[in-house]
């Protein structure tokens, strides 16, 4: 298993290279210059030389490609021009809000889609079958911004229940700071769990082995605890491993509408501002996270199901 | 004094096109340590009416919609509450499903779902089952059974899979064992270990099984009495050396010609022609009369012909007095 698992991990670094280069020919084409905007509109044409000098944006391509790969391999990522501060130093200050998010909204999902799965597949072609699938495809469709704003006017500024955005000091304020941004992420990926989950105990539920409990003479709590819905929520670990690749860094809306300074604002700032090594810094960071969510995912998936083995 | 005492029974599926009466009128009995063999095609409401005794449908929009299931001691099974059924499936009767592959859960260890039927009826500790449990692949004579026991099903072949089966079905020495198709899914020689392994339990402990499938061989093999089904009713049911030796009804009498015979080759073989009926609107009369080549008008007329004595203990459904041996 370990060493798999450092297999995997050595892999990673082909990966990474490809990334970097494709993330530093991006931002190549990508127009705009990061001197003019460090500077403003009224900066002489020296002083934006002199700042190209300063940030090495008047040497050959390939030699800033190699600066960058040292910044990434010395772990720095690059100095935002902006900040003016290593680019990890960013990402640590905004990395607990974004894998707070993650964690929260993955919570959430969990503790509204796994009622409501159960109850759809337990009544499957009934009318609360087809009640339950018409909310969450409504979630489904329902765009984030529209459901932030619709929870910003109803349970922050209509009851005045929580904040209307914004992070405090510690866990526990952050618990309830956070409710509303990560119920808007939590919701959609509950739906997708539902959806998912509800296909799959139905599935189950069809299953020999199911027939082999009840015919152990097991009671219907029991067959559906211990043989249903554990071989039924396998399937789900992977939709939470791909949601959550896709939480780290495309929260960006919701973390802009509730001031949430995560990854997903850090990298929408960074591409305004022309922020390069930040832009560049941050790419090659969500590929080295959405590496390891899957990594972890498979092992989940290895310990869940004996059948499946680490590859 | 019979174990099991079948009577009328009825079991309907519910389905788009209409309701399919698998079971249409089935009784039979068994005798405490007999083997009673039911045969038939596909589709005829063999695995309906075993399934129907312990009300094992999986998942299927089915139920038993009237007759008895009389259990010696236990009382009607077909009208019995689905709490007091779970205290008797495991218990006094066990079932073997057809495919070993498909019945263990595939992410639970061997011996705790062996441990688990044994749990569910006894008050007894984890390490106690899990001795049990050792103790009942031994029986089952699965080699190197203390390593199988934290095995997990994809780690063994299909014939050790089907020992699990019968060895979570033996757990707690059931009166009566239902074994639906249980060598199908398996390789010959296997079948053969699997059979003797049910017999000799039969031998040792009295206990009595019904065995399901399509295979007259394995009836011949095994089994002590049989009955012959076809389209959701018995037409012949007796000893097996009666049932096979003379044959009364034209169905069970084609089923045994269609066999490939020892003799001749091409010659033996007969096949039955056409195709069983539909069970939403069954024909007329005897069911296997548009098939039947002795068939007479007044076949296809009323109820299906109600099963009769022609020998003591040899049953039939056919309403012709003197069957020709055309077939045979």
């Amino acid at each position: 298993m370990i060493q798999v698992i450092l297999k995997r991990l050595l892999m990673l670094i082909p990966v990474l290279i490809g990334i970097t280069l494709i993330g530093f020919m991006l931002l190549q084409v990508m127009p705009g210059d990061p001197a003019s905007r460090a500077m403003g509109t009224r900066a002489s044409p020296e002083e934006l030389a002199a700042m190209r000098r300063l940030w090495g944006l008047d040497q050959p391509l390939w030699v800033q490609y190699l600066y960058f790969l040292r910044d990434c391999v010395t772990g720095s990522f690059g100095v935002s021009i902006f900040h003016k501060v290593p680019v990890i130093a960013l990402v640590a200050e905004r990395l607990p809000f974004t894998l707070g998010i993650v964690a929260y909204s993955t919570l959430i999902a969990l503790v509204v889609a796994l009622p409501f799965a159960i109850l759809a597949a337990l009544k499957r072609g009934t009318a609360v079958d087809g009640a339950i699938r018409q909310v969450f495809v409504a979630l489904i469709a329902m765009p984030p911004f529209w459901l932030c704003y619709v929870l910003i006017l109803w349970l922050a500024l209509g009851q005045g229940w929580f904040p209307t955005g914004g992070v405090g000091q510690g866990v526990v304020q952050n618990i309830y700071r956070l409710f509303l941004p990560a119920l808007v992420v939590g919701l959609s990926t509950a739906a997708l769990i539902q959806q998912s989950l509800r296909a799959a105990l139905i599935d189950t539920l069809k299953a020999d082995y199911v027939d082999t409990a009840r015919a152990k003479g097991l009671t219907g709590a029991q067959v559906f605890l211990r043989h249903v819905l554990p071989n039924s929520l396998i399937s789900t670990i992977s939709i939470i491993g791909v949601r959550v690749s896709w939480i780290i860094g495309g929260t960006v809306v919701v973390e802009k509408i509730f001031s949430v300074p995560g990854l997903g604002s850090l990298l929408i700032d960074a591409i305004v501002a022309r922020d390069l090594p930040v832009i560049r810094g941050l790419t090659v960071f969500f590929a080295i996270l959405v590496v390891i969510v899957n990594l972890i995912t498979d092992i989940c998936y290895a310990l869940a199901d004996p059948r499946v083995r680490l590859e | 004094m019979s174990l099991l005492s079948i009577r009328d029974l009825r079991t309907e599926f519910t389905t788009p096109a209409g309701i399919v009466r698998a079971v249409d009128g089935v009784g039979f009995d068994v005798a405490p340590g007999e083997i009673f063999g039911i045969v038939g095609e596909s589709g005829c409401g063999k695995s309906a009416t075993c399934r129907s005794i312990l009300r094992l449908f999986g998942g299927a929009p089915a139920r038993v919609a009237g007759g008895q299931i009389l259990l010696d001691g236990v009382g009607d099974l077909a009208a019995m509450p689905e709490r007091a059924m779970a205290r008797v499936r495991g218990r006094d009767v066990a079932f073997i499903f057809q495919d070993p592959l498909t019945a263990l859960n595939p992410t639970m260890r061997i011996g705790r779902q062996i441990a688990e039927v044994i749990v569910r009826h006894r008050k007894i500790g984890r390490a106690e089952a899990r001795a049990a449990a050792l103790d009942l692949l031994r029986d089952v004579q699965v080699t190197s059974p203390e390593r199988r026991l934290d095995a997990y099903p994809h780690e063994l072949s299909g014939g050790l899979r089907q020992r699990v089966v019968i060895a979570m079905a033996l757990a707690l020495s059931p009166r009566l064992i239902i074994a639906d198709e249980p060598t199908t899914a398996l390789d010959v020689t296997v079948q053969d270990q699997i059979l003797r392994l049910l017999r000799a339990r039969r031998d040792s402990a009295g206990t009595a099984i019904i065995l399901i499938t399509h295979d007259l061989g394995v009836v011949s093999q095994v089994c002590d009495r049989v009955a012959v089904m076809y389209a959701g009713r018995i037409v012949e049911t007796g000893p097996v050396r009666e049932v096979l030796d003379r044959p009364a009804h034209p169905y069970t009498r084609a089923l045994i010609a269609a066999l490939p015979g020892q003799a001749a080759r091409d010659a033996d073989l007969t096949p039955i022609e056409g195709s069983p009926p539909g069970l939403i609107a069954p024909p007329p009369g005897c069911r296997f009369a548009p098939r039947c080549r002795l068939a007479r008008p007044d076949c296809a007329l009323g109820a299906p012909p109600a099963l009769r004595a022609r020998t003591p203990g040899h049953l039939d459904a056919c309403i012709l007095s003197e069957v020709p041996d055309v077939l045979a």
